[in-house]
């Protein structure tokens, strides 16, 4: 099962490659993980992805909690949550389905970044599954060049 | 000592703080990077360094010391091959929890990266066999690094933290600042545990007709053998102990069972299949204890106390885990446990019988001297109060069954990292720490070579610790497994032709040497290196070259299922 933990951390050089070592010393599955600084600059929040039963995903938030750097854990994947991705993705852009990718970057609420002669830099936010959407009826258009920024994910506020 | 606030060097400040905890060694070796460092040490006189000869040995003889003394053991090295030949000793001490800090140093701040002469990312190197570890950065953080350091290898669940040094910040001065107190908002262990998980604990083993208590190194290195003897007796629970366990109850009381697992007591294998209630203290259920998972205490409702909360369904999932010390655990089940409801004969019985069924015994008829009648002599000759320290191999599982160890922190082994070489430099670490008991050293004539440059350390320092050389020529237990279960093929572990004469080379380190090649020769020898103090001595005890240890529990089988003897491999029971 799929599980979006949410780790605070102290914002030190080598945190993320502690948590990062800590993933594959214990052969644990990490989908994804991004890093960057919260309200208060000395904490960072990391955002993880990761596929794990639930003893796993035990073992997996008691050994984040057992590193030092590690501030708090939450396990966001039950608790109401937001989760976003960023898209950045570069398509071929030819005369015959300029108009077909333009209504498509509307129906995902895409924003184009940057337009050549023979391509078109969109980005598209949404949840990973959305994401996922997103490049699967791109496809046929021919991606040059993609890249994803992992999710980032925080509680609902009250 | 200097007060704070006082402009220090780098290398004064470092001085400054070991002093404030109170650090009586440092087990190192000097280099580019910490000339400095050595350049204030040659007028130190309150803390004493130990010159190893391989910077692994001074990571054992810290462990070695930290392991009898209960305090944390210091090292001292240099960067680069410095640093990267602690790794061993490093991930020693972290598999088997013991409190140790590691000093390295390192180039100057402005050539890191740039792959500078003997320069080692050793910080990334031990990020993953480290508790935690720091790169200081600026010598106004050296006094609060090393603070912390020393806080975090001996709170909680204890283990190695590494400080790299680079040579510029030892030059550097600054102000002086010790903090009296040190807080880490991502470390708190939970010590105290949960009152009401303790009562439920205590409700089920007062029921319980068949409880054992299960104990590991956690109980040792709470301190809390007092509190589980008083429980174990008030309640007349049977004890079995893991190997770094042992001597947390004393092996010559009738509830005391010796080791469970692979190479444990068959009586301890069958009262863990039969036990109604199993309390395992300060342990972490390895592989080598449970054997396969699924048949392990199979009709047990499995109480687990441990510091660190990931031991807690790692490898078993229990039925009531409680996370936090030893010695608060056991003293507050001491109390909370009602006296006695449940007449536990019957099952004392049952073990009894498995006892006699299949006693540990070996061939006294041959007159052949076996390492098993070593261990046995010197267990009697040393009335079960010395500190053993063993290396890896047949040996160190035949120390678990013949050494009755009466006391606490007096095992020192490799249990969970299995590292060969380890014993020599543990026991001269060991004896720096310990003055009051002998010191003994059971080691194979394999490990033995992989460390043997520290018996210069230990003539050196006169450091009276008794090397009994346990010498089958052979890696004995490679060859064992060989023999048991690799078709026979005796793979590069007969050492006959290429071992060298070990009384010549330890007289030729002016170590003394005796060489015993009869059970009545040792006897004497015995005798006779436990009456020398005046530095370390080796008596290399010719053994039977093809023994094996039984009772085994083959990899991956159930603990019940053992080898008893050669005779007949295939003999389940």
């Amino acid at each position: 099962m799929k599980h979006i933990i949410s780790v605070l951390v102290e914002n030190k050089f080598g945190t993320l490659n502690r948590v990062a070592t800590m993933f594959s010393a214990r052969g644990f599955n990490l989908a994804s993980i991004s890093i960057g600084e919260t309200e208060d600059p000395e904490i960072s929040r990391m955002t993880i992805v990761t596929f794990a039963d639930d003893q796993i995903i035990n073992q997996v938030i008691k050994q984040l909690n057992r590193l030092v750097d590690t501030i708090k854990v939450t396990d966001l994947t039950k608790q109401p949550h937001v989760e976003r991705e960023l898209l950045l993705m570069t398509l071929k852009l030819s005369k015959t389905q300029q108009h077909e990718i333009f209504e498509l970057i509307n129906v995902f609420k895409g924003k184009v970044v940057d337009i050549k002669q023979k391509s078109i830099t969109i980005e598209v936010i949404g949840s990973p599954d959305k994401i996922n959407t997103t490049i699967d009826i791109f496809k046929p258009y021919g991606i040059k060049e993609l890249a994803r920024s992992g999710a980032v994910a925080i509680h609902r506020g009250e | 000592m200097h007060s704070s606030s006082q402009t220090l060097n780098g290398s004064e400040i470092f001085f400054e703080c070991l002093r404030r905890e109170n650090v009586e060694y440092i087990f190192g070796y000097p280099g580019g990077s910490l000339l400095k460092v050595y350049e204030t040490l040659y007028d130190v006189k309150d803390i004493k360094h130990i010159l190893v000869r391989h910077e692994q040995g001074a990571t054992h003889m810290a462990e070695g010391y930290a392991r009898a003394t209960g305090k944390p053991g210091v090292v001292l090295v240099t960067s680069g091959p410095g640093a990267t030949n602690t790794v061993t000793g490093i991930a020693n001490a972290y598999m088997d929890s013991s409190p140790m800090v590691v000093f390295t140093g390192q180039v100057p701040s402005s050539l890191i990266g740039n792959d500078a002469f003997q320069e080692a990312d050793i910080v990334g190197i031990t990020r993953s066999i480290t508790k935690h570890n720091f790169l200081v950065k600026d010598v106004k953080e050296l006094a609060i690094t090393i603070r912390k350091a020393f806080f975090l290898a001996t709170n909680g669940r204890p283990g190695p933290v590494l400080i790299d040094m680079p040579k510029d910040i030892l030059n550097a001065s600054g102000a002086f600042h010790w903090p009296e107190t040190v807080e880490i908002r991502g470390f708190k262990p939970t010590i105290t545990c949960h009152i009401n998980q303790v009562e439920k604990a205590a409700h089920k083993i007062a029921k319980a007709k068949r409880p054992l208590l299960y104990v590991g190194g956690g109980v040792i290195s709470a301190e809390a053998s007092e509190e589980l003897r008083a429980f174990a007796i008030q309640q007349n629970i049977p004890v079995t102990m893991t190997l770094q366990g042992l001597g947390a109850f004393p092996g010559n009381h009738p509830l005391s069972m010796g080791m469970l697992g692979m190479h444990g007591t068959y009586w301890s294998n069958q009262a863990v299949n039969a036990c109604d209630v199993l309390i395992a203290v300060g342990a972490r259920f390895d592989d080598r204890v449970t054997g396969k998972i699924e048949t392990f205490a199979p009709d047990a409702y499995i109480i687990h106390n441990d510091i660190d909360p990931t031991n807690v369904d790692k490898n078993i999932m229990v039925d009531l885990p409680i996370v936090g010390d030893a010695k608060d655990f056991l003293a507050t089940l001491l109390k909370e446990t009602p006296k006695m409801v449940e007449n536990r004969d019957s099952w004392l019985a049952d073990i009894q019988s498995w006892r006699e069924q299949c006693p540990l015994t070996y061939n006294k008829e041959d007159g052949a001297l076996r390492t098993e009648f070593v261990i046995d002599e010197v267990s009697r000759q040393t009335e079960g109060n010395a500190v053993v320290v063993t290396d890896v191999g047949q040996h160190q599982m035949w120390t678990s069954q013949y050494y009755t160890f009466r006391n606490p922190r007096s095992i020192i082994t490799s249990g969970g990292l299995g590292t060969m070489g380890f014993g020599l430099p543990a026991a001269i670490g060991a004896a720096f720490g310990i003055s009051d008991r002998p010191v003994v050293l059971f080691c194979g004539d394999g490990g033995i070579m992989m460390n043997i440059q520290e018996l210069v350390t230990a003539v050196h320092y006169k450091t009276p610790i008794k090397i009994f050389l346990i010498n089958n020529s052979f890696l004995g237990m490679v060859r064992q497994w060989q023999e048991l279960f690799h078709k026979e093929k005796y793979s590069f572990t007969d050492l006959a032709e290429s071992n060298p004469d070990f009384v010549k080379v330890a007289e030729a380190f002016n170590c003394k040497a005796l060489l015993a090649e009869t059970p009545e020769s040792a006897k004497a020898a015995i005798k006779e290196a436990l009456a020398y103090n005046e530095g370390p001595v080796l008596v290399d005890f010719r053994v039977m070259k093809k023994d094996m240890v039984f009772p085994m529990v083959p990899a991956g089988g159930s603990i019940t299922e053992m080898l008893l003897a050669r005779l007949n491999p295939k003999t389940m029971v």
